[in-house]
């Protein structure tokens, strides 16, 4: 890559091919399609093609590549979560995300800064301390910290005893990074585009075929593509997609909403979240503070943005990082997110035969992204699913088998 | 801030209200698994739709029909007026 960079830049003219297949029409009949053209939909198209050969493959999106909810995260990464299976299958994620720079030979900004949680309550102490056991059994570095650690670690960070919730110590998640979420997806469709694959933008699905309990093709604006197997991957509308094939999904959609400070110097490494506060702050690799929080505290298919919340968000940074009063709003979003009752995915098949649910999202889905992909791709082509997302089915909540991972996410309702 | 018309309070502010979930009818004789899909399961329409709400400060219980998508609340009913009108449907 460095290589390339300095080749080019002495070219009068650019060498850069285009990334991804240009529009054309769409085929009668794929192999497999996608619905979603986000980081998720292009991981499962890049593993599909990488490991198992299956090129026949069209990813279709009804707006573009990486323009929903990969667009709209606020890229954290974390493996420390509470359930065996959640941290097994985070930790997985992780460490394919690591060398994703390396595979796809393009720069996805990874960086392992660590994760800092921290406790405003005795609680939330005893919270942390389970999830360090848990953590470190199954190789995630996690472990606690007070309040002198805490301070030695982040010395931005107010430490004042007399503030409305004191800190009472952390939980440090050194595994913990961020990287660039566009770059991400970027790099899956890429990677897929030139092993075969082929992606379809402003291609909206409309309804889905069913005979036999068999998916058969999915109708969309540009017209019926056949499919042998179709997987859904489009976070924020999984029920409505979902219901055109007549599936209900344990689902409640909620908008979350973030922004971003104006940009400083370097002064924050670790990404820093307050539960307690419903807030977590990280510093961006160009200075600017990304500052999210908890959904909203009702269901809304809107990314609006509300003064109230902006203000809570506000009152938990300030909380934290008192310097930030002065600094001016840059930007602000909402992403959709699709919460499920335990704060765990849905993978897996779904009551149609050859359709799969990549669904359920909520605030964790971008951390997901290469193993979901990956073993999603491996359900696809074996037809088995794999043990590490076997756990997420969407028959667990008639199993009465929760994954239950509230306590484990960032900043929850 | 948006404000939700309380049949018992007037009009509040929305941040006094808690949100209670999909408006629907308790499985009668019912199966584990006609038990779990109402607990965990959802129609999360996008569109008009009725929904449990609660004023968080004095416990009150009433019925919101409500645009999930403009982000509008359309009306609100009493828990009696509600199930008169589901009844007469």
């Amino acid at each position: 890559m460095p290589f390339d960079l300095i080749k080019n830049g002495l070219r009068s003219a650019s060498a850069r091919k285009p990334h991804f297949s240009s529009a054309r029409d769409l085929k009668k009949h794929y192999d497999v399609v996608i619905i979603g053209a986000g980081g998720h939909g292009a991981a499962i198209a890049y593993y599909l093609a990488k490991y198992h050969g299956i090129t026949d493959v069209a990813v279709l999106d009804k707006a573009y590549l990486g323009g929903g909810n990969t667009a709209r995260n606020t890229a954290v990464i974390r493996s420390n979560y509470l359930t065996e299976e959640g941290i097994k299958f985070y930790r997985d994620s992780l460490s394919l995300f690591a060398n994703l720079s390396n595979e796809f030979s393009y720069n996805v900004m990874f960086e392992q800064r660590g994760q800092l949680t921290l406790a405003h309550s005795d609680a939330a102490i005893r919270n942390f301390r389970w999830r360090a056991e848990m953590n470190s059994h199954f190789g995630v570095r996690s472990r606690l910290l007070d309040r002198a650690e805490i301070r030695e670690l982040v010395p931005s960070l107010s430490m004042n005893e007399s503030a409305r919730f004191p800190i009472v110590g952390g939980l440090w998640h050194a595994d913990g990074a961020t990287a660039r979420h566009d770059a991400v997806v970027w790099g899956y469709m890429r990677g897929a585009c030139e092993r075969g694959v082929e992606l379809h933008q402003l291609t909206e699905v409309q309804g889905i075929d069913i005979s036999d309990g068999a998916v058969q093709s999915v109708q969309t604006n540009r017209g019926r593509v056949g499919c042998k197997i179709a997987v859904q991957a489009v976070a924020g509308c999984s029920s409505l997609l979902a219901q055109m094939a007549g599936i209900r999904l344990p689902i409640k959609t909620f908008p979350l909403q973030a922004m971003v400070t104006q940009p400083y110097k370097p002064l924050l490494v670790p990404l820093v979240s307050s539960p307690h506060l419903h807030v977590y702050v990280q510093q961006t690799s160009r200075g600017e503070f990304v500052i999210g929080g908890g959904s909203d505290d009702y269901p809304l298919y809107n990314t609006r943005s509300t003064l109230e919340q902006k203000e809570s968000l506000a009152d938990g940074t300030l909380e934290l990082f008192p310097f930030l009063a002065q600094a001016k709003i840059l930007r602000q979003w909402a992403g959709i997110t699709d919460m499920t009752p335990d704060y765990s995915p849905i993978m897996g098949p779904s009551p149609i035969k050859n359709y799969y649910l990549d669904a359920g999202w909520g605030t964790w889905g971008f951390k997901a992204t290469p193993i979901c992909g990956q073993t999603m791709a491996q359900l696809i082509a074996t037809g088995v699913t794999p043990d590490l997302i076997r756990p997420f089915d969407l028959e667990r909540f008639y199993r009465f088998q929760a994954l239950d991972e509230t306590g484990a996410t960032a900043a929850s309702h | 801030m948006k404000r939700l018309l309380c049949p018992a309070n007037g009009y509040r502010n929305i941040s006094e209200f808690t949100y209670g979930g999909e408006y629907r009818l308790e499985p009668v004789n019912s199966s584990e698994r006609d038990w779990a899909d109402f607990v965990y399961f959802d129609d999360n329409a996008a569109g008009i739709v009725f929904e449990w709400w609660y004023h968080t400060a004095t416990s009150y219980w009433f019925v919101a029909q409500r645009n999930t998508v403009s982000d509008e609340i359309i009306r609100t009913y009493t828990v009696a007026e509600f199930e008169s009108i589901e009844r007469d449907r």
